[in-house]
C-alpha cells in the first residue's frame, strides 16, 4: 500500500477485510436474554397504546413486549408476524425514531422511548431460530388463483396474507432472487447473515405460494395475460427507475446509481470485495444517499461527502440517520446543488453552485460555486416507477393510482408498496399494503 | 395449538382461567367484557342478604417495588354493594347470552341455617353452574360474625357448606381462609360437608403502609385505617403451599382445587395447577392490567404444552404432586454447588458480598492480572445453599451443579448423626 501512482478510480483494499467485516455487521447488535428482560420489564403494558397506533402495521406492541416478560417469546413472535409477516426485517430496518418509538409513553416521564425495535428482533430470532412449523394456518381452499408482480416486502406479504385466506398465489418476479429491497436496497448493516433470504423461506413455509423468477411484467407478460389467466392480480413492483441529474457526462465512468452501488454491495458475500472510490461524492437527501455515504465509508472510501440542495430539516433521512452519518465521518454540505460534471476519461470532480431561498420560498442557485474533487459520485436523488412495465393502470403524481381498497382503476388488479402513494416509501408501509390488498382481494373474490 | 378446556367440580369449561369473586366481576358490564377477553368463566361478586352493604371511599392500599411495579394490593371492600335481585336478574341474563361461559354465584349469610339455604336457592335458580361460599373475607364480614369469622372455624365451615349442599343440587365450591393455623383442618371439614372442591386463597389479613406524616394506616379513611385483604403476587407462595398441602394428604386429596392467589402470568397458572389445582381463578392482576391479561395466559399456557407435548391440561394437572415431600423425605447426601460463568460475570460482586457476610464464605473475590475482578466458588466452603444463584443479575450465570456421588439416598430419620434416628436402619 505505498504507490499511489497507479490507483486505478475504484479500488478495494484501502481498509483491511477484518476492520470491513466488522463495519457491516450488525448495526444494532441483538438483544441478550439478560436485555430482553430488562427492557420489556420496562414496558407499562398500555392500554390503546400510542405505539401500536404509531406502527404502520398496528402490531400489539404492548401485548408482545408482555409476552417476553412473561417468557412466552414464540408466542410474542407470533403476535407480531399476525399483524406483520416481516416483523424480523421491520425489527432491523424500521426507522423506529420517527414510528413505534417515538410515540411511546416513555419518552414523556423519561425522554427514554421502550426499545420497541430491539425486543421485537428479539422475539422473532427466537422463533425463526427454533425452526418450527410454519405458525400460521392456511384457511381452507377457495380454488381461487392470485397473481403477484414483484417479491418484494409489499407483493410477498400480499402472497402470505392471500395464501393464509386459502388462495393459492402465483408471483412473478424479474430478479433471480425474492425480497425486493429487503434483498437489494436495506443497508448491509441492518440485514446481516442473509436474513432477506432466511426470512422469504419462513414466510413461503404457509404453503400455496410459487414464486417464478425472470418474469418481468412489460418484458416477459403484459398485465392483460396475467389478468387472463388469474382470478385477481396484485401488482407490487416498487420503484423501478432512477432520476437522473440531467448533466453532461452524467455516463463517465464513475457516475453510478447509489442503489446499483448498495445492490453491487449487498450481493458481495465478502464485502472487502466490493471496490469503492477515494474521494466519493453522495448526492441526496434520503436514506438511500445516508446509506450509500455511510457504506461507502465503511468500506474504506477515505473521504465522503454527501451534498443535498437544501438544510438538514428538510432531508427525509431522520434525525438518526444524519447522526449516523455524521458519526461515521461523512462530510455533510447542505445549500448546494450539482452543476457540472468534470471528466478527463475518467471522473475527476463535481462542480456545485451554492442554493438559498428566493423571496417567494423557492430554491435558488446563488451564482457562488465550488468544486469537489471525487472518483465515484452516487445519485440518489429519487426512485420513481418504471411507467412503461404498468400499460393498463392509471397513474398519477408518479404512483400508481388506488382506492381505498388498493383496487387500481382496472378491475381485479390490486397495488400497493412503493408503487402507490400510501404512507411513506417505507418497508412496513408496504408490508402492511400487502396484507390489506390480500384481505380487499378475498372480500373482491368473494363477492364476484 | 394445545387444548386448553377442563372440567371442575363436573363443570365443563373452554379454559382453566376464571375471575375470581371481586370487583371484575361485580356486574354485567364488567362480566360481559371479561368473557370478550377470552375468560373461561367468572364467580360473581360475593351475594349477601338485602339490605346491601354500604363501603367506604378510599378502599386500596399497594405494595410497589422500586419500579412502582404492583407487588400487592390490600382492600378493605365489604361484598357486593348491589341490591340481589339487580344482581340475579344480571346473572340470568349473562348466562343466556353467554351459555358456554362459567358463572359460579358467590354467597356469604350470617351463621343461620334458613340464611344460607334460602340464598342458595335463590342463587341457583338464577341458573349458574355452582354456587361458590365465600367463608374467607378477612375484614368488615368478619365483624358481623360472616366471611373469616365462619372460615376460622373448621365445624362451622363444615356446617355450612352441608346446608348448602341439602339446599341445591349443582356443585358447591367452598372458598377457603389462608388466615389460619392448618389449611388442612378447614379443607377436611369443607369436604365433609360435602364440598364438591375448594377455592383457595382469600386475601391474607394484613396492613400494607403507614403514612408516616399523618401516623396513620394505609388506606386512609378519614384520618383512620384497617386492616384489610392482601392479594396478587406478593401472596403466591403462600397459595400455592396451601393448594400443595390439600392435593397431598390422604384425608383430602379427594376434593377439587380451584387454585387462587397472585396468578398473573401463565406460569403461575401452571404451577398452581401442576400443584393441584384443576382450574385456577385471578382477580388482582386483571385489576392491575384489566381482562387483557388473559391473553397471555392463554397464549403461554398453549405455547408451554405444545412445546412439552401436553394435548390436554389433565395431562399435567398434579403432575408435581407426587415430588412434594415432607422435609424428613429429603435425601441427605444430596450435594449441589455453585458454579460461576466467568463469561457471563458483569463482576457487581453481589455473590460474594451475600455469600461472605450472611452465608458460607464460599464465594472468594480474586484481582485479575489483567484487572477487573474474578468470582470463583470454594467448593468445599459452598453448601449448596442458592442464594448467590437467586441473587446474581445476570440470568444463567451462576447455576447449581449437582455433584456426582455413589452415596445411598439417606434421609434424616436414617442419618448417622441423628440422635433418634431409626434402630432398624
Ligand atoms: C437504499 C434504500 C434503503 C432503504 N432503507 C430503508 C430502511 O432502512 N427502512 C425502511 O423501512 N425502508 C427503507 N427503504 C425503503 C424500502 O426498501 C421500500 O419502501 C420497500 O422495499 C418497498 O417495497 P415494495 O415491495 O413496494 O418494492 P420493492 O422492495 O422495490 O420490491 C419490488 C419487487 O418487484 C420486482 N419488480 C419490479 N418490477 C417488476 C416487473 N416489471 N415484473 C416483475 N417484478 C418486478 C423487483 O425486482 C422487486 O423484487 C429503503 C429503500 C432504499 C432504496
Ligand atoms: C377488592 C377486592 C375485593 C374482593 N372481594 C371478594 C369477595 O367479595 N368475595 C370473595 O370471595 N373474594 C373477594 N376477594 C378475594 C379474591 O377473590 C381473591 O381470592 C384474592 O384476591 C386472591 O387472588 P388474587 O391474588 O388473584 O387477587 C376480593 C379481592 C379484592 C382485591
Ligand atoms: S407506549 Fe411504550 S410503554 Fe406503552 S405499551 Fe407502547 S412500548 Fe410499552
Ligand atoms: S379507579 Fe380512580 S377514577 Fe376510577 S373509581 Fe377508582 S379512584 Fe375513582
Ligand atoms: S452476582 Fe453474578 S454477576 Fe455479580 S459478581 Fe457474582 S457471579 Fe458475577
Amino acid at each position: 500500500m505505498t504507490t499511489q501512482q497507479a490507483k486505478p478510480a475504484l479500488q478495494t483494499g484501502q481498509m483491511s477485510a477484518v476492520a470491513i467485516a466488522d463495519n457491516f455487521s450488525d448495526l444494532h447488535p441483538p438483544f441478550s436474554t439478560l436485555q430482553a428482560m430488562a427492557e420489556s420489564n420496562r414496558c407499562l403494558y398500555c392500554y390503546d397504546a400510542p405505539c401500536v397506533t404509531a406502527c404502520p402495521t398496528s402490531i400489539d406492541i404492548p401485548s408482545f413486549i408482555r409476552k417476553i416478560s412473561t417468557g412466552n417469546p414464540d408466542g410474542a413472535a407470533k403476535t407480531i408476524l399476525s399483524a406483520n409477516i416481516m416483523g424480523g426485517t421491520c425489527a432491523r430496518a424500521c426507522p423506529t425514531e420517527v414510528l413505534c418509538e417515538q410515540a411511546c409513553v416513555r419518552n414523556v416521564a423519561e425522554d427514554e422511548a421502550v426499545e420497541i425495535g430491539s425486543l421485537q428482533r428479539y422475539a422473532v430470532d427466537h422463533l425463526m431460530a427454533r425452526n418450527l412449523p410454519h405458525p400460521f394456518k392456511r384457511a381452507e381452499a377457495t380454488g381461487k388463483k392470485i397473481a403477484v408482480i414483484g417479491a418484494g416486502p409489499a407483493g410477498l406479504s400480499c402472497a402470505h396474507r392471500a395464501a393464509m385466506l386459502g388462495h393459492d398465489v402465483t408471483v412473478f418476479e424479474a430478479k433471480p432472487k425474492p425480497g425486493g429491497l429487503n434483498e437489494y436496497g436495506l443497508a448491509a448493516y441492518k440485514m446481516t447473515n442473509d436474513f432477506a433470504q432466511r426470512e422469504v423461506e419462513f414466510l413461503l413455509g404457509i404453503g400455496g405460494i410459487t414464486i417464478e423468477y425472470g418474469k418481468a411484467l412489460g418484458r416477459d407478460m403484459t398485465l392483460a395475460d396475467v389478468k387472463s389467466s388469474f382470478d385477481a392480480v396484485f401488482v407490487g413492483v416498487g420503484l423501478g427507475a432512477t432520476n437522473n441529474l440531467g448533466l453532461a457526462g452524467e455516463a463517465a465512468s464513475g457516475v453510478d446509481d447509489a442503489i446499483d452501488f448498495i445492490e453491487k454491495l449487498r450481493q458481495a458475500s465478502d464485502k472487502s470485495t466490493m471496490p469503492v472510490g477515494n474521494s466519493v461524492v453522495v448526492i441526496g437527501g434520503g436514506n438511500t444517499a445516508i446509506d450509500a455515504a455511510v457504506q461507502a465509508k465503511r468500506l474504506g472510501a477515505e473521504e465522503v461527502t454527501l451534498v443535498y440542495r437544501r438544510g438538514p430539516e428538510h432531508m427525509s433521512a431522520t434525525e438518526f440517520e444524519q447522526e449516523l452519518a455524521k458519526i461515521n465521518g461523512v462530510i455533510v454540505r447542505y445549500w448546494a446543488k450539482p452543476v457540472e460534471i468534470k471528466a478527463n476519461g475518467r471522473l475527476m470532480g463535481m462542480v456545485f453552485e451554492k442554493t438559498t431561498l428566493d423571496a417567494s420560498g423557492k430554491l435558488a442557485g446563488t451564482g457562488e460555486t465550488f468544486e469537489v474533487k471525487t472518483d465515484q459520485v452516487l445519485k440518489a436523488i429519487g426512485q420513481k416507477i418504471k411507467t412503461d412495465d404498468l400499460a393498463g393502470m392509471e397513474i398519477a403524481g408518479g404512483k400508481i393510482v388506488v382506492d381505498e381498497n388498493y383496487q387500481t382503476t382496472a378491475a381485479g388488479i390490486f397495488a400497493g408498496g412503493d408503487c402507490i402513494k400510501s404512507g411513506e416509501d417505507l418497508t412496513v408501509q408496504s408490508v402492511e399494503d400487502g396484507k390489506c390488498a390480500a384481505i380487499a382481494i378475498d372480500a373482491f373474490l368473494k363477492n364476484a | 395449538m394445545a387444548d386448553l378446556s377442563c372440567k371442575i367440580a363436573g363443570i365443563d369449561s373452554l379454559n382453566p382461567f376464571w375471575l375470581a369473586s371481586a370487583p371484575p366481576t361485580d356486574k354485567k358490564y364488567n362480566v360481559v367484557r371479561a368473557f370478550q377477553a377470552g375468560w373461561g368463566g367468572v364467580v360473581w361478586k360475593t351475594l349477601g342478604i338485602d339490605p346491601p352493604v354500604v363501603n367506604v371511599s378510599s378502599r386500596y392500599g399497594a405494595h410497589h417495588d422500586q419500579n412502582r411495579r404492583l407487588l400487592g394490593i390490600n382492600n378493605i371492600e365489604l361484598i357486593s354493594d348491589r341490591p340481589l335481585a339487580l344482581n340475579l336478574q344480571e346473572i340470568r341474563e349473562c348466562r343466556q347470552e353467554w351459555p358456554d361461559h362459567v358463572i359460579i354465584g358467590s354467597m356469604m349469610a350470617p351463621i343461620e341455617e334458613r340464611a344460607w339455604k334460602d340464598l342458595a336457592q335463590q342463587i341457583a335458580e338464577s341458573g349458574v353452574h355452582g354456587i361458590e361460599l365465600n367463608l374467607g373475607c378477612p375484614h368488615g364480614m368478619c365483624e358481623r360474625g360472616m366471611g373469616s369469622a365462619i372460615g376460622q372455624v373448621p365445624e362451622m365451615v363444615e356446617q355450612v357448606t352441608r346446608w348448602v349442599k341439602e339446599a341445591v343440587d349443582i356443585p358447591v365450591f367452598t372458598k377457603l381462609t389462608p388466615n389460619i393455623t392448618n389449611i388442612l383442618w378447614s379443607a377436611e371439614a369443607a369436604l365433609k360437608g360435602g364440598a364438591d372442591a375448594v377455592s383457595l386463597i382469600n386475601t391474607v389479613n394484613s396492613i400494607i403502609s403507614v403514612d408516616l406524616d399523618k401516623m396513620v394506616p394505609e388506606p386512609m379513611v378519614d384520618g383512620k385505617g384497617t386492616h384489610g385483604g392482601y392479594c396478587g403476587s406478593a401472596v403466591k407462595p403462600i397459595a400455592l403451599n396451601m393448594v400443595a398441602e390439600i392435593a397431598r394428604t390422604p384425608e383430602t386429596r379427594a376434593l377439587e382445587i380451584s387454585g387462587i392467589g397472585g396468578i398473573t402470568t401463565w406460569k403461575d397458572a401452571a404451577e398452581f395447577m401442576a400443584l393441584g389445582a384443576n382450574a385456577v381463578q385471578v382477580c388482582t392482576a386483571a385489576m392491575i392490567y384489566g381482562f387483557r391479561v388473559v391473553d397471555d395466559l392463554i397464549d403461554g399456557m398453549s405455547q408451554w404444552m405444545d412445546d412439552q407435548g401436553y394435548s390436554s391440561v389433565e395431562q399435567f394437572t398434579r403432575k408435581a404432586v407426587p415430588q412434594v415431600a415432607n422435609w424428613n423425605e429429603l435425601n441427605m447426601n444430596f450435594d449441589t454447588k455453585a458454579v460461576i460463568d466467568p463469561d457471563k460475570c458483569i463482576e457487581c460482586g453481589r455473590c460474594h458480598i451475600a455469600c461472605e457476610d450472611t452465608s458460607h464464605q464460599a464465594i472468594a473475590m480474586n484481582a485479575k492480572p489483567e484487572g477487573g475482578k474474578e468470582f470463583v466458588v470454594i467448593d468445599e466452603e459452598c453448601v449448596g445453599c442458592n442464594l448467590c444463584y437467586h441473587i446474581c443479575p445476570v440470568p444463567d450465570c451462576i447455576t447449581m451443579e449437582p455433584v456426582r456421588t455413589d452415596k445411598p439416598y439417606m434421609t434424616w430419620p436414617q442419618h448417622p448423626l441423628n440422635p433418634m434416628r431409626d434402630a432398624a436402619e
